[in-house]
């Protein structure tokens, strides 16, 4: 399902997109720094991460080429067995890597998976923004974190067929040194990413199980009216919370659904935890001008003294010394 | 965020106005701020795009970079930065007032009083949003450690002479732009928010020209309509009627009109290097420069609705009366400005790219008292930061009812006189918890004793607090320090000044735990980033 062309049909298009300038950037780095059969990056990740084993010198870059994804991750499993038999380094190009997701198959595919000689699989993540004095942006640093786990897990799959393998929980983070376009890296722990999303992949409802909610007939497609498209959007359940704005294409849609109905969470995640049982802005304002709400709920207790407190001091009238 | 602050969101959600969190201004705004807008070019660090600068609302000066990855055309773009920003900074240098400040001798040990020079003022830069002053540090950082023709005559790549210099104070306006409550280095999204509840979240607080959509609504239009227009309206060719703040672009930007335009640009200069004889030069040099205006025009059309949006939103917040704490906190500013001054002055090498133990450790301590100290000033400046304050119990306000004489059980008696104060407010009171109030602009300091007999039905609890400072020095208080009948006080359970924690070692000190001494190599200066023939800055 295409969530970009369905937020546009609903009216509410989808801000996203990607300079042509990031993009020719991030593409050249990451060319420059498999150049040579990946010399620059078997390099880095010796020196952070070889642990002793000797300097790689041959390293084997098998070709990865297959038709559709299925294909390309068949090759890649093969690849990566055959390289760790070998006992020697390799370093797969962007190789495919299957999992399932909600019950369904995703094909997702890493930068680069490198085979060290004791048969460890390395995740190198390539990214463009810069490490400045030896520190990156700790968001986007995050961001990657959180991929790379994804790709652990894929690979995961992968080395529980496979003997004497295991799937490193270190990854290496190639990023540009200072302000020039030279490579440097970063080992990064994602053990704790992996573990959250080992945790959310087990936990997502399968999409089967969605569809079989659905109402008979519900469609998705963005020639039907939007009336239809929102009746269909609507029949899902969605949470809203403002850091979706930055993910889902569908953020607008959801946040003028959740503003309509008055949901507190539109305002931040940390805000429902503060008010307790009461969920909707109009009940709030209710419940501190004394109109609505239990005056034994100690939330209620809380927010009329906090009305009381501020309509005090915007009054002006407490004269104090 | 608090429970008042939110109670604020959510009215600033029902009303579809911004709703204010304050009643006075908290930041030292100068007459004569440098509003500075940047650009960056997408996925390239510190390769900077553009800029809109200056002290005029009418005419700010644009600087563009017409190709991003051209070091010459960068250099130029930081030279003329320099020339717009340092002669700015430079005026303020030599305006000082004579003023005391206590040291102490390295050869006796004893405090003495030092003359020495404070700037009267100090020059303040405004940027839109938060990335702008992550930008400022970034570019302060790439500039920082370049060498001039001059400091190295071999250094490839010479950098124009004042850019180093404009990378230090940049670097510094950059770092002291982290200390809670200073007004060097402002981002106008963080002045606006401080000031004002949205009703969206802090996150959507960050697009400034959402922010002002709901602190300026146009008249009959709701402030979250008004928000989705500036988050989201476009144009026919599908670019951003409230173009992004910076310094990122918008993608749709980039793609569609600035990627076509460089591309112009270059191939004029391709052609304008073919050129075979002086006529055709003439013409394709003519080329050349349409080209590099119609870029100049494009940058120039998306900076100048954020740089009108910054001085809209200081023009708001210069409707709120200055607290009158917002001065002291200036006064350190300043300070800090006057002696980053003397450093550049007396020659000491650029910022180091990572600070020492004990310079980390000091800047940490004193970010944490500036923290506090911040949150006790707003307080005492505004009600309604007290209310706050007030909610969680480490404040109240009550009425005076009674004071009986009392003094203290030493062989010269001092006054301590027990005052009893009705509060419905519920502080956070123990035995002996001090509790502060403010005395003519200074603390004085009471200790709370007990809660009086039981109030009747429906009245308001009684606390009999012991005053026991800033009374004077002889047997009566003196006039007026000593609370009376009906009087309405705000007591705090914070402190009103905070005193900064235990001095750190010297350098030469510092623990094995902290790596130990610096050794050799400090205090030499930093070299500079080596160059590369592929640095793009």
């Amino acid at each position: 399902m295409d969530k970009a062309a369905l937020a546009t049909a609903l009216g509410s298009p989808a801000p996203f997109g990607q300079s042509q300038f990031a993009f020719v950037r991030g593409n050249a780095f990451e060319a420059k720094v498999k150049a040579d059969g990946g010399t620059e990056l078997m390099r880095l990740l010796h020196e952070r991460l070889g642990g002793g084993a000797e300097a790689p010198r041959e390293v084997l870059v098998p070709d990865l080429t297959a038709a559709g994804p299925e294909g390309r991750a068949a090759r890649t499993a093969l690849a990566l067995r055959e390289a760790t038999e070998a006992g020697g380094w390799a370093l797969l190009d962007h190789p495919m890597l299957a999992l399932e997701v909600a019950g369904s198959p995703t094909y997702l595919e890493p930068d680069a998976v490198a085979v060290h000689p004791d048969g460890t699989w390395t995740v190198v993540e390539i990214k463009s923004f810069p490490m400045i004095d030896g520190s990156a942006d700790a968001a986007k640093v995050g961001a990657a974190a959180r991929q790379s786990a994804v790709y652990v897990l894929a690979l995961e799959r992968i080395a529980e067929l496979t003997e004497g393998v295991e799937v490193g929980h270190r990854v290496l983070l190639v990023c540009p040194k200072d302000f020039s376009n030279l490579p440097t890296a970063s080992v990064v722990d994602v053990r704790k990413q992996r573990a959250v999303t080992r945790r959310q992949l087990a936990r997502l409802t399968r999409i089967e199980d969605i569809a079989a909610a659905l109402p008979e007939g519900t469609t998705f497609d963005p020639e039907c009216s939007p009336q239809q498209l929102d009746a269909a959007v609507e029949s899902v359940g969605a949470t809203y919370a403002p850091e979706c704005l930055a993910a889902c294409e569908l953020a607008f849609h959801c946040r003028a659904k959740a503003r309509a109905a008055g949901a507190v969470e539109a305002l931040g995640r940390s805000v429902r935890g503060e008010l307790g049982g009461l969920t909707t802005v109009g009940a709030v304002l209710a419940a501190a001008a004394g109109k609505e709400g239990d005056p034994a709920d100690p939330t209620v207790v809380a927010l009329r003294r906090a009305a009381a407190l501020r309509a005090e001091a915007l009054e002006g009238s407490a004269a104090c010394r | 965020m608090s429970l008042i602050s939110t109670l604020a969101r959510l009215e600033a959600v029902e009303s579809g106005r911004a709703q204010p969190m304050t009643t006075v201004l908290h930041r030292h705004l100068t007459d004569r701020p440098l509003v500075l807008v940047p650009l960056t070019t997408a996925g390239e660090a510190g390769a900077p795009l553009g800029a809109l600068v200056g002290t005029d609302r009418d005419s700010p000066r644009l600087l563009a970079v017409s190709q991003p990855r051209d070091r010459d055309l960068r250099f130029a773009f930081l030279a003329e930065l320099a020339e717009a920003v340092l002669p700015h900074i430079e005026a303020y240098e030599d305006v000082v007032e004579p003023t005391e400040r206590n040291e102490t001798d390295p050869e006796t040990g004893k405090k003495v009083k030092v003359e020495v020079e404070l700037c009267a003022d100090a020059p303040q830069l405004i940027v839109p949003s938060r990335a702008g002053i992550d930008f400022v540090r970034l570019l302060g950082r790439s500039m920082r450690f370049r060498r001039t023709a001059e400091d190295d005559p071999d250094t490839p790549y010479p950098a124009p002479a004042r850019v180093p210099l404009l990378g230090r104070w940049l670097t510094h306006y950059g770092e002291r732009a982290r200390v809670p409550g200073s007004s060097l280095l402002l981002a106008t999204t963080d002045l606006l928010n401080r000031h004002w509840a949205t009703g969206q979240s802090s996150l959507e607080d960050q697009h400034l020209g959402a922010l002002l959509a709901w602190i300026a609504a146009p008249a009959g239009e709701s402030g979250a309509r008004a928000a989705l227009r500036a988050e989201l309206e476009r144009d026919g060719e599908g670019q951003l009627l409230c173009p992004p703040a910076g310094p990122a672009t918008d993608p749709a930007f980039d793609n569609r009109l600035l990627a076509p335009a460089i591309e112009k640009y270059d191939r004029a200069r391709t052609s304008l290097a073919a050129a075979e004889d002086g006529l055709a030069a003439d013409a394709r040099l003519a080329e050349l420069t349409a080209a590099e205006r119609d870029i100049r025009a494009l940058l120039a059309g998306i900076m100048r609705p954020t740089w009108d949006a910054v001085w809209r939103g200081l023009d708001l917040l210069k409707e709120l009366p200055e607290g009158s704490r917002a001065e002291d906190r200036w006064t350190r500013d300043r300070w800090s400005f006057t002696g980053h001054r003397d450093r550049v002055r007396s020659g000491e090498p650029p910022q180091p790219r990572r600070d020492d133990a004990v310079t980390a450790a000091q800047k940490l301590a004193s970010r944490e008292t500036a923290q506090a100290q911040l949150e006790a000033q707003e307080a005492l400046d505004d009600p309604l930061v007290l209310a706050g304050r007030r909610l969680a119990g480490e404040a109240f306000v009550g009425d005076v009812t009674g004071v009986v004489m009392a003094y203290s059980e030493s062989k010269r008696p001092s006054p301590r006189p027990l005052v009893t104060v009705r509060t419905d407010e519920r502080p956070h009171l123990g035995e002996r918890t001090k509790v502060y109030r403010s005395l003519d602009g200074r603390p004085q300091t009471a200790e709370f004793v007990e809660y009086a007999a039981e109030p009747e039905d429906g009245d308001a609890p009684l606390l009999v607090l012991r005053i026991t400072d800033r009374m004077g020095r002889s047997k009566e208080p003196a006039p007026g320090s000593v609370p009376e009948p009906g009087d309405r006080i705000a007591w705090t359970l914070f402190e009103h000044d905070q005193r900064g924690g235990p001095k750190l070692p010297d350098p030469e000190e510092t623990p094995w735990t902290h790596g130990g001494p610096p050794g050799a190599t400090a205090g030499q200066a930093e070299r500079p980033d080596p160059v590369t023939a592929e640095d793009l800055l």
